[in-house]
């Protein structure tokens, strides 16, 4: 299965999280609009109405002897306007042909489910519309991951990487519950980890990163932002920061990340992950630890 | 077989809250869920947890909306419960890390919601259920509580004395969607079920296409009654094409809607002169519909939800997901237009019925979250009300279920002298079984006979049995064409404007649908992934859990809440001052009907006219 990613246009990490240009993921989404995206769009599809659109399917299944060798099947689906990727696969599963299996479950992009590769870019399936993309529609498992079936693959490195990071809050100094006070944080904090905290585990970034593709032991760019959303979270101690850099330290954390920026360019969420990562790095340099 | 103190079924909002109150309560837990725990529909809520944190709120005033709310139909001692411990609950979910939203002094923010008396819903951008699922998962992982995920749970192992109440769960049978294999899990000390709710028995829905109602169907199988199902929430604000839910909060933060002449049309046509477009959210609903009945739709089909006045800055900082979702599900820009909204299906008030400390009347069998009737919510839901309700009901039955001592229910459950029988009512066709493949949920001898290995074992049997059954034959009728005609019937006639003719019509189609589904089948041959398979069972639990709607719809001849009857357009609290309870009598559903509670510990709540 082809591996290669796009070559992402090489940019500058930004040298101040503070001083983000118009170049934030998000920012860049808003700004798509003005770009005639949305007219585009509407265009393509008023020319797509009452046509059927052409996708390719990636098949296997270990268990049945004609699925065992991988293979691409074409399903013709009549186009409605607004049909996602999902859309098209669900209508092709419903109506042509049951045993086509893929996750799927809020169809609103925040369940996670439904990453695949779509025309070689990891993308959620319910979130993509079939008239943002070039025909034939060609849909993949995401790469990287061991196929379980179609368009499903093994999540279970995914989780244990995320696991590894010790993804839960920690501040030995939490007053008990009986008392019944919030700890106190500010705007500008939580506002600092806002984006790291909209991660919703679909796999995309790890499946995109070519770091992670060679070496297995990375923690990848999701773990790193859940460590992240954590560490900088002024609720948490000093101890555990340093704690959490220890672990993101190591060889085969933060220093593996080379900024292809490939995370950043596919997360559905627009968490710029990157530049996480490369704010860990330079914590991890101003606490004198250690690096690779 | 597996074994362990407490399954609970399902990873989502009330699910986690259940397993780490149990395994605090030191009970060794283990979730079983058919989707991982991230992956749940909690994940999607967006408005936030109503709670009184503030000096100037406090508990009785929260109880008491959510009293009115629920249009006197709210058991009295869950309402109070709910009221009583949300605060604790959520400012734990603080504790735990959970990234609410802050004002400037650093404290939690909270936000006007329809039909409150005080702005105090608890919020975290408008993604409040992300954070909320993400982090009660973390505290999961934390303690290294086992979560079988990706397993889907087919049955309980349930003994079968006549008498439900005599009866008692001894654990689950699931199978790996990963392998196939089918497995029995023994509960020693009780099974939770936290399976959400069933929006998909319904066409154009806000919810998963994960909610399927399982533990509604295995729980009435198993002879726990369905408590008040009529009572199905319709959002007023879910986006046309797809039903993806457009959050309340837009509306709290001071979104407006028009019709298509522009006017605001909750004050200009007089549905609600006080609240406007906060009213309760059967209110605005049947308000929106009725402009668009009226000619005054947009397209004739939906209105517009307006939030551009309130300036880019705020939109960004409180309400940023509304925009992305706008955007993707609908291509409008919410920053420059209106959003084009109608109601959808939402939520189920309904549900299993349990008792304060979520045990339903199945020893050892409890239920918690959107799957559960407590009754906090009666005959409407606040928005708002639900994200507490999970972790304030899910710790409960965790605990309960654990072992922990929590008192002396006050909500009675099950059939007992408290209920009367229904009598009245012309069935339009025979409900229940039709004949061979809709095995009953109950599976051994019970009584004297029968160990829980025994019990397990033989439902693990008949699970096999089952799934062997759909796999071996060859052609008949795919699941999907059975779900798509019940999607749709339930759509065209169990929706927010409800007659009898069309209810019966309904329950008609829903009988079609069983007595197709006898010629179901599965055409994946594979036992790796079957998705084919797990739908199939899924659609029959929607048919159960759909007609239950249907029935309790038809006999409830009164308007309360979110019921609305063409025929009945009053509230009769002389006679409806009760909860409609169906239960899966041998096959058969029937019908009987429990008091509702309106005495609190200090006052008694007094049915007043409901205006917002």
């Amino acid at each position: 299965m082809s591996t290669q990613q796009a070559e992402p246009e090489s940019q500058e990490a930004p040298e101040d999280p503070e001083m983000k240009g118009a170049e934030s993921p998000q920012e860049r989404r808003l700004e798509e609009k003005d770009d005639g995206m949305v007219d585009e769009r509407a265009e393509k599809t008023a020319e797509l109405e009452g046509e059927t659109v052409l996708i390719k399917v990636f098949r296997y299944d270990p268990e049945v002897a004609d699925k065992q060798e991988p293979r691409f099947d074409d399903f013709h689906v009549p186009f409605t306007k607004g049909m996602t990727v999902l859309d098209a696969v669900m209508y092709a599963r419903d109506e042509y042909d049951s045993s086509l299996t893929f996750r799927h479950s809020c169809r609103q992009a925040v369940c996670g489910s439904d990453a695949f590769f779509v025309n070689g870019r990891q993308r959620l399936g319910c979130k993509t519309q079939i008239s943002d993309l070039e025909q034939p529609v060609r849909i993949e498992p995401l790469p990287h991951q061991e196929v379980v079936k179609d368009l499903v693959v093994d999540m279970d490195h995914f989780y244990d990487q995320m696991h590894t990071v010790e993804p839960y809050f920690q501040d030995e100094d939490t007053p008990p519950v009986e008392d019944l006070e919030e700890q106190r944080q500010s705007p500008e904090n939580r506002e600092k980890i806002k984006m790291s905290s909209r991660c919703i585990w679909c796999g995309a970034c790890m499946s995109s990163c070519n770091i992670a593709a060679g070496d297995n032991e990375y923690l990848g760019p999701a773990a790193i932002n859940k460590a992240y959303k954590f560490a900088m979270d002024d609720r948490e101690g000093e101890e555990i920061k340093e704690h959490r850099l220890r672990i993101l330290e190591q060889e085969h954390g933060v220093w593996r990340c080379q900024t292809q920026f490939s995370c950043t360019e596919v997360c559905p969420k627009d968490i710029p992950l990157t530049e996480h990562i490369q704010e860990l790095k330079r914590e991890a340099v101003k606490k004198n630890l250690k690096f690779w | 077989m597996h074994e362990h103190d407490v399954i609970v079924v399902g990873a989502g909002g009330a699910g986690l809250r259940a397993a780490i109150a149990a395994h605090e309560a030191g009970a060794d837990v283990a979730m079983v869920s058919k989707l991982h725990p991230v992956r749940s529909h909690t994940g999607a809520a967006e408005g936030g947890i109503n709670a009184a944190l503030q000096e100037g709120d406090d508990w009785e005033l929260h109880a008491y909306d959510t009293m009115k709310g629920s249009d006197y139909l709210g058991d009295a001692p869950a309402v109070e419960t709910l009221a009583q411990d949300a605060p604790e609950e959520t400012i734990n979910l603080e504790h735990w890390g959970m990234p609410f939203s802050r004002e400037e002094d650093g404290r939690v923010s909270q936000r006007p919601f329809g039909g409150l008396s005080y702005p105090r819903t608890t919020y975290a951008g408008a993604e409040t259920g992300h954070h909320l699922l993400h982090t009660m998962y973390e505290q999961v992982v934390k303690r290294g509580i086992q979560v079988y995920d990706e397993w889907y749970v087919m049955d309980l192992a349930t003994t079968d004395e006549a008498d439900p109440n005599d009866r008692e769960c001894h654990g689950v049978v699931a199978y790996d969607v990963q392998s196939g294999q089918i497995e029995g899990f023994k509960a020693n000390q009780g099974v939770v079920l936290a399976t959400g709710g069933p929006g998909q028995a319904f066409d154009h829905t806000t919810n998963a296409v994960s909610c399927t109602g399982d533990g509604h169907a295995m729980a009435y199988r198993a002879g726990a009654p369905l408590e008040d199902m009529e009572f199905i929430q319709f959002h007023p604000t879910s986006l046309p094409s797809t039903g993806v839910l457009i959050s309340e909060g837009v509306r709290g933060e001071g979104g407006i809607l028009y019709n298509s002449e522009g006017e605001r049309f909750m004050f200009e046509h007089g549905y609600a002169n006080n609240s406007g477009e906060l009213a309760s959210r059967d209110v605005v609903a049947r308000a929106e519909l009725t402009e668009v009945d009226e000619g005054r739709g947009v397209e004739d089909e939906y209105v517009h939800l307006d939030m551009r006045h309130l300036g880019e800055e705020r939109i960004m900082d409180r309400l940023e997901n509304i925009l992305h979702l706008a955007e993707d599900f609908e291509g409008v820009d919410g920053l420059v237009e209106p959003m084009p909204v109608k109601p959808g299906q939402h939520y189920a008030m309904g549900g299993i019925e349990v008792d304060e400390n979520g045990q339903t009347c199945v020893d050892g069998l409890y239920a918690a979250g959107e799957c559960a009737c407590v009754s906090v919510h009666g005959g409407n839901r606040l928005g708002g009300n639900a994200l507490p309700e999970l972790i304030v009901f899910g710790k409960r039955a965790g605990r309960h279920a654990a072992g922990d001592d929590l008192g002396e229910p006050k909500i009675r459950t099950g059939y007992g002298d408290d209920v009367e029988d229904e009598t009245e009512t012309e069935l339009p066709v025979a409900p229940g079984e039709a004949g061979l493949g809709t095995s009953g949920g109950v599976a051994a001898d019970g009584g004297v006979t029968a160990d829980a290995e025994g019990i397990l074992e033989r439902t693990v049997e008949t699970a096999r049995e089952r799934v062997d059954r759909l796999m071996d034959k060859d052609d008949g009728v795919q699941h999907a064409e059975i779900r798509a005609k019940l999607q749709q019937a339930m759509t065209d006639y169990v929706n927010v404007f409800r007659t009898e003719e069309g209810v019966k019509k309904a329950l008609k189609i829903i009988r079609e649908c069983r007595q197709e589904y006898q010629d179901v089948y599965v055409d994946d041959p594979s036992r790796t992934f079957n998705t084919d398979l797990q739908q199939t069972i899924e659609t029959r639990n929607l048919i159960d859990v759909a007609e239950s709607i249907a029935l309790g719809a038809l006999v409830r001849d009164e308007f309360r809440g979110a019921h609305w009857r063409k025929e009945h357009q009053e509230r009769k609290d002389d006679e409806w001052l009760k909860h409609t309870l169906i239960s899966w009598d041998d096959g058969e559903p029937s019908i009987f009907y429990r008091p509702v509670i309106l005495e609190g510990q200090e006052k008694t709540y007094e049915p007043k006219e409901r205006s917002y």
